[in-house]
């Protein structure tokens, strides 16, 4: 890290602490601890870009799957649905499988020709009807188990923080399914095909309420720090709060956050220890010239494709991980609340602004673009009081224009990704 | 009798919807294809550019109907589609002047100018919430229907009833007429040839005079066209919100690599198999079955393969399916 690196985090770090004196500490802590899992997406997008130049727009859909190993692993067991219908989800689960594993074995094994083709489609066909026909009853029990506060599965009831790796294995294993299909695809194509399994992963937590409550939501997942009101009734918390002359729900909410905060930079500083030991390793080296120049890394017998799934897994994994961390975060798992524009193409604009192939570049990206992104609302707001002063109150262009700020911070995303890109195209850190 | 009952319900859950539809995407994928073309990127601000195309209409529309001009029994809103196609190719114009050109004259490479696309799809996004905000809006007005169901019921004495909107009927008639005007030009009018030269071979094309700053001139004005004659056609069907128009790109993206980026045929084809296969896949197919099937083997649920939800999965499934076995789509298409 340079001088100049150092001055950034140091304006970063300026930015944060004059939120705490100009709005409040609560508001710069809540802002903070997004912004260290921003920084954590923005770090596994930059392994899969920075490093060896794979273009996922997909990162939604490995976000959403970690909130899931969340719910997965902290929620408590719901026995009444396991014993409905678990069993049945699972061997239905397994005859999908199975029907998809037979047939690629048979379009592997068999000669191409009509034989083949027949077999495929009757593998295909009838795999899918017995699917059917075991999930929907099976679903259909789990759902009407008291439909109101459960009606899924439920988790393992193991404490949250496991779930922080677990969300990672999920993404991993997706990605590794991703990979092995569309890897081998042009990069473009690999684009629309990341795009396209992200969508699919939020549609199927959505509806598929047997899993994870879909549009219901799962709410009070369990918390990896103490709660507010426990805090608040304790004898002890107040008198340290009082000694900080805070009063004890103030004191509270902030320690519940910077306790979070803590967590998150321990994760945060592991991981970017790790990858900046992978990327000056040979391992590194090699991936940066895989990207630079395929034909020539090949020459030199790099296996490309198993190097490029390796990345693709490794980096979706780091943002199932930092998805984990969110939905923990939030405490409550809601689907309709991944939208790509701020899971995908945001994470994008952090990595490029701070620097793509620069792992503290995408850290700097992350914690600096997730504060634009939430003080341009109110920055816009000032603006805009400022531009429609001089007109009449009441009239209806004044309004508009007051009403709709709180779609400034896309227009401010945009031109700031444009004019980086245009004057200062490996952005605010560099690789080197 | 069951047979024809049969086929109406057919056609007025499935044929007429899909065809409508698959217009609609066959549109949105010309104009992607050709960008891909002949600007060699995929311009991920396509759907936004449909977005801002049909907002611009829809407020011309609104004018014209406060001023109380109109064409019943058409909508208002192919009055107004000129002022759009115009805003948009001024748009359009505008940002491959203040964005895109610089990295044409670098030779940036295809990804970048894909992330450069990212910006401006963020910008398009937020100018099109900007002014117009994020919910719903109809702007549909004229006749509502061509074909009434129980109009038909009472024609034919069938008991299904068959039943085809305006807007289905514009939509085919408009996409049938935009499609034979681009292939027209670009077969027979020597611009439209210089812009396939262009395609096929740039150095070649360059060498042999055709000036590329009208060639990228003409691409913008006609990809504005199609957006928005594409987007106000989606519009006046379901209804103008921003967020969907967004979420439009995955099926036309899925249409045009179907049919073969690059190849405006296979834009076509791609996005009425995009079309169907969502359409007849999310169908339930029970009212059409009870028809044909003898008594007694009725089928007793939905007999529908998928939930409408999963309609993105689809268009995503083809989409692999297609790169998997054919990997440069039906029609061949080319390759950055």
């Amino acid at each position: 890290m340079t001088r100049r690196d150092a001055l950034l985090f140091a304006f970063v770090a300026l930015l944060f602490i004059g939120t705490g004196f100009v709005q409040s500490w609560n508001t710069a802590l809540t802002i903070l601890n997004m912004g260290l899992i921003s920084a954590i997406m923005a770090l596994g997008v930059n392994m899969q870009w920075g490093y060896a130049g794979l273009f996922n727009i997909g990162i939604m859909g490995f976000v959403a799957l970690g909130g899931l190993g969340a719910v997965l692993v902290s929620m408590p067991p719901v026995n009444a649905a396991w014993a409905a219908g678990g069993a049945r989800v699972l061997l239905a689960l397994a005859v999908g499988a199975a029907t998809i594993a037979a047939a690629v074995i048979a379009w592997r094994r068999m000669t191409a020709g009509r034989a083949r083709t027949l077999t495929l489609l009757a593998l295909l066909i009838g795999g899918f009807f017995l699917y059917r026909a075991l999930f929907d009853p099976a679903v259909a029990a789990i759902e009407a188990v008291n439909p109101a506060a459960t009606g899924y599965l439920g988790g393992l009831g193991l404490p949250i923080l496991i779930s922080w790796p677990v969300g990672g294995l999920l993404a991993a294993g997706a990605a590794w399914v991703i990979g092995k299909t569309a890897l081998g695809l042009r990069s473009d194509y690999l684009a629309i095909a990341t795009l396209g399994i992200a969508e699919i992963v939020i549609a199927v937590m959505k509806n598929e309420d047997w899993l994870a409550r879909g549009v219901k939501n799962v709410n009070g997942l369990p918390r990896p720090v103490p709660y507010e009101i426990d805090l608040q009734n304790s004898a002890g918390f107040i008198d340290r709060a009082a000694a900080f002359g805070l009063d004890p729900v103030t004191g509270s909410t902030l320690f519940v956050k910077l306790s979070y905060g803590l967590l998150f930079t321990a994760v945060l500083l592991i991981l970017i220890w790790l990858s900046q030991r992978a990327l000056h390793s040979p391992w590194g080296r090699m991936m940066r010239a895989i990207r630079d120049n395929e034909v020539a890394a090949e020459a030199m017998g790099k296996d490309v494709t198993a190097r490029h799934l390796q990345i693709f897994i490794l980096g979706s994994a780091v943002c199932g991980l930092a998805g984990a961390m969110m939905t923990t975060l939030d405490g409550q798992l809601t689907p309709s609340s991944y939208q790509p524009l701020r899971f995908t193409f945001l994470i994008w604009v952090m990595v490029i602004v701070g620097g793509s192939g620069n792992n503290f570049g995408a850290v700097l990206g992350g914690m600096l673009i997730w504060f634009l992104w939430i003080q341009v609302e109110p920055l816009g707001n000032g603006l805009m009081q400022l531009i429609t002063a001089g007109m009449e109150d009441g009239s209806a262009l004044k309004q508009h224009l007051l009403d709709s700020t709180a779609h400034m911070r896309l227009l401010t995303m945009g031109v700031v990704l444009l004019l980086v890109l245009r004057f200062s195209p490996r952005g605010l850190i560099p690789e080197r | 009798m069951e047979v024809l009952n049969a086929l109406v319900a057919l056609s007025n859950f499935v044929l007429i919807p899909a065809i409508a539809y698959g217009s609609q995407l066959a549109l949105g994928a010309l104009g992607v294809t050709l960008i891909y073309g002949i600007l060699r990127f995929s311009n991920f601000a396509h759907g936004d550019t449909m977005a801002f195309g049909t907002m611009v209409t829809v407020l011309v529309t609104w004018a014209l109907q406060a001023l109380g001009i109109g064409i019943a029994p058409l909508p208002t809103a192919l009055l107004a589609l000129p002022f759009g196609i115009a805003a948009t190719a001024l748009l359009l114009l505008g940002t491959d002047r203040v964005v895109y050109r610089f990295y044409r004259q670098q030779k940036a490479a295809p990804v970048i100018l894909v992330i450069v696309s990212m910006g401006v799809m963020f910008i398009m996004n937020g100018l099109t919430r900007f002014i117009i905000g994020p919910d719903d809006q109809r702007f549909a007005d004229g006749a509502r229907f061509i074909i009434k169901a129980r109009e038909f019921k009472e024609m034919t004495g069938l008991s299904e009833g068959l039943a085809i909107r305006t807007t289905q009927g514009i939509t085919v008639v408009t996409a049938v007429i935009v499609v034979a005007l681009l292939f027209w030009f670009l077969n027979r009018t020597r611009t439209g040839k210089s812009m396939r030269a262009f395609s096929d071979n740039e150095d070649l094309a360059l060498l042999s005079g055709i000036n590329p700053d009208r060639v990228v001139m003409y691409t913008w004005l006609i990809v504005a066209a199609l957006a928005t004659i594409a987007g106000v056609l989606y519009g006046l069907d379901k209804s103008f919100k921003p967020f969907t128009y967004f979420q439009l790109l995955l099926p036309i993206f899925a249409s045009a690599i179907v049919g073969g980026l690059g190849n405006p045929l296979g834009a076509i084809v791609g996005g009425f198999v995009i079309a169907f296969s969502e359409v007849t896949v999310t169908y339930a197919w029970k009212k059409v079955l009870v028809y044909l099937m003898p008594d007694g083997l009725e089928p007793t649920g939905l007999v529908q393969l998928m939930s409408t939800d999963y309609k993105f999965a689809v268009s995503f499934a083809i989409l692999i399916i297609v790169l998997l076995f054919r990997p440069t789509g039906l029609f061949k298409g080319k390759s950055v």
